[in-house]
């Protein structure tokens, strides 16, 4: 298998012209040109995706080195010359860099917190109802969000909290003066955190639902014979049926966590909100994109998407030891 | 323990229902979680609705209601002149046509890549595979990110061209590995009888397996064909002529206040005041189509999510 894998990117082309150094390379070669010979109509068929992920995702990732050299616009992609860690050092000692940064585990965070567990709770609601009809409603439409352009959130969103949106509508009618929440920094969190729970709190059931399905009915029938309440039930039996897909969810979710909604901030936040609104990827793209300091924000990106990559890794790796469940 | 469910919808369809739990054992607390129950999720459907409603409900107003706050869930001093105004955007449409052309052209290259690689990586005998599925599933957990991949397209000379808006999110992973399990649970005998009567790989493809896919193929299509019109940010990023910005993009810009549909506005005395009728004609029009097929399509996303999750 190890070799298998270890044989170079041929599976396309196989290279006939490398001498055969010793049997055993000798027998790959001909179990490759063997392979070859058969299924050369599917290697084919694999080209032009696999031309897709060369140029516009391996290229990319070594475009990356741009990080540590320096770029000049409309020079090559790959840059001119080499800089050591410059980049790098300027971003460990950039203050908004760390401001930023601190903006996204915040956001990162408060999204985890309530974008995971709400869809469980939701789920299980939904577990619970016995009308078919009515199910399905209340499913279809909590879905729906999933379905609109993060353009057409950003609108509503901001709609709903300007200043005589229906939030501050409810503000007056309590007495309250209105607020212009999309300017202060103060609410932003809240105002993301909730718009992505109403765009995913639905979706979310999707595979809960699945999962609550594959429950075995007997287990409800013992845990009834032992004297369970539904709670209890719902306790020892409902929640432990769905584990897997639970922690499956959170290795993913945690995966992302990095990569909070680059494209909902930027629609979102204005310079006034920057000291809550801004993140990693959006400080990154006005570095790079608006000011055209590319090496440096190629830097952060590559530090970003690392993280990222760490962050997912590890998850995996700790819930294999910790649950015996893993994504891979 | 009908009488207890105030809200009348519980009541009626809970007849055939008695699934998985009979309604013999309810006890009284069980019976009041229901109907809060009931009333919980009612409002989780209210709640998600209320934005949309408002908007169609704005797109209808009358400006001056909506400046001072009191459009929300029915149309106050109702007229049809927004849509007129923005019906009369040449800008507007053309967008529009961007969009569709964008989506049409992005789908079906994406179906085509999709496609043949997810059948190359269903053959369980073609050496390398794994290689093949590692290229791919690699990218789902590291990218490029944002500056390189704007150097590479800005590189290839794509930039204000539909092909970068089309190109580079040509292959979902996701989309990949759902097709890739539909494909590998196809009988194998239909492919091998097909082969012994000498049809070659492309023909399989193409005249067995392909038609025993058309679900599949549906499912594909109406992912990519969402995200595609949804998208926005590509489309920001690479186009700066307006006359490429897909229909998305002229909304940001006007949300953002910065655009062409403010100018048709303008005409009108109170610029300002109409552009909140006309972001809600535009994020109207713009939903529509989806909002439209949505019912019907919804359930297809729903089993390709259920396929992508079988590999867990």
């Amino acid at each position: 298998m190890t070799a298998q894998i270890r044989e170079p990117a041929t599976t396309a082309a196989p290279d006939p012209g490398e001498p055969p150094r010793t049997p055993k390379a000798a027998r790959h070669r001909s179990t490759w040109r063997k392979a070859f010979k058969r299924d050369w109509q599917l290697y084919t068929l694999a080209i032009l995706p696999l031309l897709f992920f060369l140029v516009f995702r391996y290229a990319p990732m070594l475009g990356n080195v741009i990080a540590f050299r320096k770029f000049v616009p409309g020079g090559s992609i790959y840059g001119e010359t080499w800089v050591g860690l410059r980049y790098v050092k300027l971003f460990v000692n950039d203050p908004n860099f760390w401001e930023v940064f601190g903006n996204t585990m915040a956001l990162g965070a408060l999204s985890l917190v309530f974008t995971f567990p709400l869809p469980i709770v939701l789920a299980l609601l939904l577990n619970e109802v016995r009308s078919r009809y009515f199910k399905r409603f209340v499913q279809t439409v909590s879905y729906l969000p999933h379905f609109l352009s993060i353009v057409i959130v950003a609108g509503m969103v901001m709609q709903l909290v300007s200043l005589e949106g229906t939030v501050n509508q409810v503000v007056r009618a309590f007495g309250g003066d209105a607020v212009s929440f999309i300017q202060e920094p103060g609410w932003f969190r809240t105002i993301y955190v909730s718009s992505e729970v109403w765009q995913t709190v639905g979706w979310g059931t999707i595979l809960y639902l699945a999962a609550l399905t594959t429950i075995d009915s007997q287990l409800y029938e013992a845990a009834r014979i032992d004297g369970a309440n539904r709670w209890r039930q719902t306790w020892h039996v409902t929640l432990p049926g769905i584990r897997p897909t639970m922690i499956t969810l959170l290795i993913l979710n945690t995966g992302t966590f990095m990569a909070v909604g680059f494209e909902k901030v930027l629609l979102l936040y204005n310079p006034l909100t920057y000291p809550t609104a801004d993140v990693v990827s959006t400080y990154l793209y006005r570095v790079g994109l608006v000011s055209n300091n590319f090496s440096y924000a190629a830097a952060i990106g590559l530090f970003e998407s690392i993280i990222g990559l760490t962050l997912i890794l590890s998850a995996n790796a700790i819930s294999r030891r910790a649950v015996g469940t893993s994504l891979w | 323990m009908v009488t207890n469910t105030p809200t009348g919808i519980a009541e009626r369809p809970a007849k055939p229902a008695g699934t998985r739990r009979t309604s013999l054992d309810d006890s009284r607390g069980y019976r009041v979680f229901r109907v809060v129950n009931t009333v919980v999720l009612l409002c989780v459907a209210a709640v998600t609705l209320y934005p949309l409603v408002t908007i169609v409900a704005q797109s209808f107003s009358s400006e001056l209601y909506i400046r001072t706050g009191q459009v929300n869930l029915v149309p106050r001093g109702f007229n049809l002149d927004t849509y007129k105004l923005v019906a009369s955007d040449p800008a507007f449409w053309n967008s529009y046509l961007n969009t569709v052309v964008y989506t049409v052209t992005a789908t079906a290259i994406s179906i085509v890549l999709t496609t043949t690689y997810a059948y190359v990586l269903s053959k369980h005998r073609l050496k390398g595979r794994g290689l093949l599925i590692g290229i791919a599933v690699f990218t789902m957990f590291f990218n490029g990110g944002l500056i390189p991949n704007y150097v590479l397209v800005n590189g290839l000379g794509l930039t204000n061209t539909m092909w970068a808006v089309v190109l580079p999110n040509a292959i979902s992973v996701f989309n990949l590995l759902v097709m890739k399990a539909f494909f590998e649970s196809l009988p194998a005998e239909l492919e091998e009888a097909a082969a012994i009567d000498g049809l070659s790989t492309y023909g399989i493809l193409l005249r067995i397996v392909l038609p025993l896919s058309k679900a599949v193929l549906a499912t594909m299509v109406l992912f990519y064909a969402v995200a595609n019109w949804n998208s926005w940010f590509p489309a920001f990023l690479y186009l700066d002529r307006s006359d490429l910005f897909p229909v998305t993009v002229y909304l940001r810009n006007m949300i953002a206040g910065a655009t062409s549909a403010t100018s048709v506005g303008a005409v009108e005395s109170n610029a300002v005041a109409i552009s909140a009728n006309i972001k809600a004609v535009t994020m109207v029009l713009t939903v529509l189509p989806i909002v439209v097929v949505y019912p019907f399509i919804q359930r297809y996303f729903v089993s390709g999510v259920m396929l992508g999750a079988v590999k867990q």
